[in-house]
């Protein structure tokens, strides 16, 4: 009753406040807009006071960090225990180059490796198919063979790093690859400690590097949930991925919205396959981005956290709080960099890092300013990589656990978010789960929209990018940029060409059919592809056995 | 009255960063202008064959992957082959200003940059093609 008549009280001085004071300035000195919105559309109010959050339950909304529904963060010290890990996604050229760059990483302070492919190697093509003419190591290292992937971990012994692979489509292969690599470095399995994003729903949603059809895409994924929760427990089997879908313009709410159906359609296909929730929940992690609007970041991180305990609890009937808890990687946001006055976005990074900090991100990756131009070069990753050092060692930021808890507004807003993305997982479980809602592009129409709306807003000049659309100046970019050795594909071609003529085809032929009748059945494939890699067998051969049984997925264009 | 302009946007490589190539088609479209898009991953082969098929007046082709030195050429190349110069091709995306005289000496006629709005793009077109 006492909360009651406070909240009231306070309900009244508010509109009293808003009709004597703020309505009174406003007629003098206006507003700078008629409306302030956040990029997911959500209103702001003149001011957010305790009425706001009236509904809010601590203990069952908030509760402590560690604890259900996790909203304050998945560890009970956050960043007093330890920072996150600092990871920067980096690869290109030859596995030489590129081993070299993870040395450099790791001799800065950086604490985890995170490993880009080249785009033949994401989508199944050896570097001498005639697709892959052109693009072979410029978005990250060619990975062809077990053989580049000894060069690209030599010295660096794989139980004492945990490593991140941006791999897809192919995802079990490269994972193959790593575990025959550990063997060989004499690391067992239990000990190895990383993160495949295996993430094909968002690739046909989103970043494209997709190959077969959904169906059988899903059936390498649950292989692989099934295959490490038997051998390689501590691995990260898929990171559920939003970062791609905000890039390709989504909104906030719309980035954990349909990642989270994502979720729950891998969820669905992984108890559909006999697996027990528990035995795999406990792995699945998660990506998002972190662009510049600042709090409404925060609060997207803490209701994507409520929503994801409360789905597995709830829907999933989960029993152990491991598989309740969203654990995620964070990379700031590559679309907001801009090309005009490139130093401009190390402050767009450091903001969005903050951002990803105070929303309790397990690991984090900061893009570097020369990004909107090329991939990075060394001295624009060593600025990114120092922006989350300050933030960690000199901000003061990350000694107390969520600490923008019980701000009436970041609370106000987590609950909007949620609200606005239950709706959207509503909406597609009513088309039938995310696979449906990707097939009959509901998912990617919403998203276009959205990004369409963006680049109006910014063309009318309502949105304001600071050195695009205002405060512009005609200056060129003085720093280096990274140019990728145009040879890398010739010397990939003479690689594969010689590997074919030292490894025994008699028996890559026997490995790869073995592979073949294993597809046509139901038997997890991992085993299959590891022996099959193990032989040298390449990634193309492999992926081509599986494209003759599976097929491939064909683009549904929606404009 | 004339009939409207007719562009294939197009995307070469491997990359599957689509948002630009959408974005821009639906520009041209709200622009009054005919649109095919071609969906990802399109050989040089594909584009030139679906841009004579659709009989489009301009090639608008996105990349990001940073195979455009290989690609674009090749496009030239085969629409020159099969007599279709007379298509006017544009590109956008991630292009380093070092290779732009590069591309516009194998016949691309402008290429835009991140950060360019869609109205330039837009315009330039109007502008550049007789229908």
């Amino acid at each position: 009753m006492k909360d009651e008549d406070y909240i009231g009280k306070i309900k009244e001085e508010s509109s009293k406040w808003l009709y004597q004071c703020v309505d009174k300035v406003k007629e003098k000195y206006p507003e700078r807009k008629e409306k302030f919105m956040t990029s997911s559309g959500i209103e702001i109010k003149n001011i957010y006071t305790p009425d706001n959050i009236a509904d809010l339950n601590y203990l069952n909304d908030l509760g402590f960090p560690g604890q259900y529904p996790f909203t304050r963060g998945v560890q009970p010290t956050m960043y007093r225990g330890r920072f996150w890990t600092m990871r920067q996604y980096a690869g290109f050229g030859t596995a030489e180059e590129s081993n070299a760059r993870y040395k450099y990483l790791l001799s800065q302070g950086q604490t985890g490796l995170s490993i880009a492919f080249d785009l033949p190697t994401q989508i199944g093509y050896d570097s001498d198919h005639p697709m892959a003419e052109g693009e072979v190591g410029k978005v990250g290292v060619a990975v062809d063979s077990l053989l580049d992937m000894e060069v690209l971990f030599e010295g660096i012994p794989l139980d004492k790093v945990s490593t991140s692979m941006t791999i897809n489509a192919p995802a079990a292969v490269l994972l193959a690859m790593y575990i025959v690599v550990a063997e060989k470095q004499g690391v067992y399995l239990d000990k190895l400690e990383g993160t495949i994003q295996n993430d094909i729903l968002k690739e046909y949603i989103a970043r494209g590097t997709y190959i077969f059809p959904i169906e059988p895409s899903l059936r390498l994924t649950t292989d692989i949930f099934k295959y490490c929760s038997e051998y390689i427990p501590k691995w990260n089997t898929i990171s559920i991925s939003g970062y791609h879908i905000r890039e390709a313009g989504a909104t906030a709410v719309q980035e954990i919205a349909f990642t989270l159906a994502n979720g729950i359609e891998y969820v669905n296909a992984a108890l559909k396959a006999g697996l027990n929730i528990d035995d795999f929940a406990p792995r699945l992690s998660f990506f998002f981005s972190a662009h510049s609007d600042l709090l409404e970041e925060v609060a997207k991180f803490r209701a994507a956290r409520r929503m994801w305990a409360r789905i597995m609890k709830e829907r999933f009937n989960a029993k152990n709080l491991k598989s309740m808890m969203l654990r995620f990687h964070t990379q700031t946001g590559g679309s907001t960099l801009t090309a005009q006055q490139p130093d401009n976005n190390i402050v767009r990074v450091a903001l969005q890092a903050l951002a990803a900090v105070l929303g309790g991100t397990q690991s984090l990756h900061t893009n570097s300013r020369d990004e909107a131009l090329a991939l990075p070069s060394e001295d624009s990753v060593k600025i990114a990589l120092r922006t989350q050092q300050i933030i960690a060692y000199e901000s003061g930021v990350c000694d107390t656990p969520d600490p923008l808890a019980g701000s009436y507004y970041v609370e106000y807003l987590t609950d909007q978010i949620e609200d606005k993305a239950l709706q959207y997982i509503k909406k597609i479980d009513e088309l039938g789960g995310a696979a449906c809602a990707i097939s009959n592009g509901f998912i990617q129409k919403e998203i276009q929209d959205s990004a369409y709306r963006y680049q109006k807003e910014i063309e009318k000049g309502e949105r304001i990018i600071v050195g695009l659309n205002k405060f512009k100046s005609e200056e060129k970019y003085h720093g280096n940029l990274l140019k990728v050795d145009p040879q890398v594909g010739e010397m990939q071609k003479e690689k594969l060409r010689k590997l074919k003529t030292q490894r025994d085809n008699e028996e890559v032929k026997r490995r790869l059919s073995e592979l073949k009748e294993a597809a046509c059945g139901q038997e997890n494939l991992m085993p299959k592809i590891i022996d099959a890699v193990r032989v040298y067998a390449t990634l193309g051969e492999i992926c081509d056995v599986l494209r003759s049984v599976f097929g491939e997925y064909r683009e549904n264009i929606i404009l | 009255m004339k009939r409207p302009i007719r562009v294939l946007v197009a995307k070469p490589g491997l990359d599957g960063h689509d948002r630009g190539a959408k974005v821009i088609a639906r520009a041209f479209k709200d622009a009054g202008m005919e649109v095919i898009y071609t969906g990802l991953r399109q050989t040089p082969e594909q584009i030139v064959e679906a841009a004579i098929q659709e009989d489009v007046d301009v090639i608008a082709l996105s990349i990001l992957s940073g195979a455009h030195n290989t690609l674009f050429p090749k496009i030239m190349n085969l629409l020159k082959c099969r007599g279709a110069e007379d298509i006017m091709v544009i590109a956008g995306g991630i292009i380093p200003d070092e290779d732009i005289p590069f591309l516009k000496s194998v016949g691309i006629k402008e290429i835009f940059t991140p950060g360019t709005p869609t109205s330039k793009a837009v315009e330039y077109v109007i502008e550049n093609v007789k229908v």
